[in-house]
């Protein structure tokens, strides 16, 4: 089958891979529909993220319809349309059952090299390195699924393929920042980064009740997006001191919940720091650029919360310690946890009260893989996400 | 040349200053003798599910006499901790060192069987990694698949 492949540091190549095949009882196959770029994938194919091998499959946003199952599913079928969690959870150890999927102890098969870099190793990724399992992902025509009756959520009649990919990664993972940063009734939320992860984030914010919500970002297109598509407040980083600014917008007292949805490779103005922060990362001496992060926690109010959604891969330089201890902030951060928000938000989608297909500005087909990155990386045409078709 | 020279010479003078720290008296010293750990893991099922020897699934079974097992409950709701530990443990660093590295170390296949162990009460099986593979051999792919085989902390 044809599939878009990680062939180094900024080379991706549409490839003829083996098809996927059933291995366990409870792994299904699907038909992929649609599958759509995500901003983490940027890091793997800038070789941040070091666990790559030339012939990865990348992609792990994704709907599509189930062809085949093993005998031990038992909730789905085929001809099933469904989203896709990008994580992979067994449904069945502590993690899975406390509702913390993206740790789950069964679903990474590359554990010994995981733990090695994370000390414990989390879940398994689709197309999302070796150290998360070395999974093939979902640029591809075909894609196993492990633990099916699981990762797998029935679409609703009347939702779009469309409307349900978001479903899968972006939709969730800006959930969970909202819900996890503990954002309540009458919050001022801030959020870093306007890209497909950022907007659900603010979005959930504004339906778990925050009274303002503030989107921080410096791309015009993606700015005007937010105002329009999110009815958000913006600020442009690149034209906006937005510590000052953000102090004159909450009385002086700063976000009660700030959300970072940029990870290892924010931009900032050009200053010192940032520079630093790019040599550094440019010659490997540091896996990330956290700029966002630092600013998040600088910025937010005493006593506040400050939820990590951006992905990094290792080891962060100048992190604000000192700040986040002494204003006695909450600092988490996760990988998703969509098994235990998508059927939730699916009901949103279909009710209307959340939407995402707007993300999607570019569509392709996979053979237009390569291009398509290159269009989403470097932001041309105000792309915020492509949307590839596998099958046309 | 004289940069080869010079070269040499900073790493022996770091060296020697690194030899030196290290062998200043200190208040803190770890004892880096290999210790035979239990291996450990923790099964979320009811201690009663893992109540004897002959309740434990295959990949434990397999090795048979060459580990003792300890079954515990975990405190909370965390389930079952089952542990295995070598009867015949390897007692230098030197071969400890050696067998790290090796798909046959042994320490490595009591942690495996014990994770297989886990995966199979919990789930109904182990999950397989995607096969056949999209990857292509290359130099930068076998260090990592080198790392991935390390495990076996000891």
């Amino acid at each position: 089958m044809k599939a878009l492949c990680w062939e180094g540091v900024n080379k991706l190549a549409v490839e003829r891979v083996p098809d996927p095949q059933i291995l366990n009882d409870q792994d299904a196959i699907l038909k992929v529909t649609l599958t759509t770029t995500c901003g983490s994938d940027l890091h793997l194919i800038g070789g941040y993220i070091p666990t790559m091998k030339s012939g990865d499959v990348i992609g792990h946003e994704f709907m599509g319809e189930i062809v085949e199952v093993g005998s031990g599913v038992r909730r789905r079928k085929v001809g099933d349309r469904v989203v896709v969690c990008s994580f992979i959870g067994c449904g069945r150890c502590w993690y899975c059952t406390h509702d913390l999927w993206s740790l789950c102890d069964n679903t990474n098969t590359n554990w010994e090299l995981a733990q090695e870099i994370f000390g414990f190793e989390t879940g398994g990724v689709y197309g999302y390195s070796h150290a998360m399992g070395g999974f093939k992902g979902s640029h591809s025509e075909y894609i196993r699924i492990p633990f099916a009756d699981y990762g797998t959520f029935p679409i609703p009649d009347g939702v779009s393929d469309k409307d349900a990919l978001y479903a899968s990664d972006a939709a969730p993972t800006g959930w969970m920042g909202a819900h996890l940063g503990g954002v309540k009734s009458g919050d001022i939320v801030a959020v870093w980064g306007a890209g497909g992860v950022g907007q659900m984030a603010a979005r959930s914010a504004q339906i778990l009740g925050a009274e303002r919500v503030i989107v921080i970002d410096w791309l015009p297109e993606r700015l005007a997006m937010v105002e329009r598509y999110i009815d958000a407040e913006t600020i442009d980083f690149s034209k906006i001191d937005v510590d000052a600014e953000l102090r004159e917008r909450t009385g002086g007292r700063g976000p009660d919940v700030c959300i970072e949805a940029v990870g290892m490779e924010a931009v900032s103005v050009p200053d010192g720091q940032y520079a630093y922060d790019k040599v550094k990362q440019q010659l490997r001496l540091q896996q990330e650029r956290p700029i966002a992060v630092r600013e998040a926690i600088y910025s937010c109010r005493k006593g506040g919360s400050v939820f990590i959604l951006g992905v990094f891969g290792g080891l962060a330089d100048k992190f604000p310690l000192g700040p986040m201890m002494n204003k006695g902030l909450s600092v988490a951060g996760a990988q998703q946890h969509g098994h235990r928000y998508i059927p939730m938000l699916l009901k949103r989608i279909a009710n209307g009260e959340m939407s995402a297909r707007h993300l999607a500005t570019h569509e392709m087909s996979l053979d237009e893989g390569p291009k398509g990155y290159d269009i989403f990386k470097n932001k041309k045409d105000g792309c915020v996400r492509v949307v590839f078709r596998p099958h046309g | 040349m004289k940069r080869i020279v010079g070269g040499l010479g900073l790493l022996a003078a770091g060296m020697g200053v690194v030899r030196w720290l290290s062998s200043r008296p200190s208040e803190i010293t770890r004892d880096r003798t290999p210790r035979n750990r239990w291996i450990m893991v923790t099964i979320n099922c009811a201690p009663q599910r893992l109540a004897s020897r002959a309740d434990l699934p295959e990949p434990i079974t397999r090795l048979g006499d060459a580990v003792d097992i300890k079954i515990c409950p975990a405190p909370g709701d965390r389930g079952t901790e089952l542990g295995a530990r070598l009867r015949d443990f390897p007692r230098t660093r030197i071969s400890g060192i050696t067998t790290r590295n090796m798909d046959d170390d042994p320490r490595r296949m009591v942690e495996e069987a014990l994770r297989h162990a886990k995966s199979l009460i919990e789930t109904g099986e182990v999950l397989r990694p995607d096969w056949p593979p999209s990857t292509h051999p290359t130099p930068a792919g076998k260090l990592l698949e080198l790392a991935g085989r390390r495990g076996g902390r000891l």
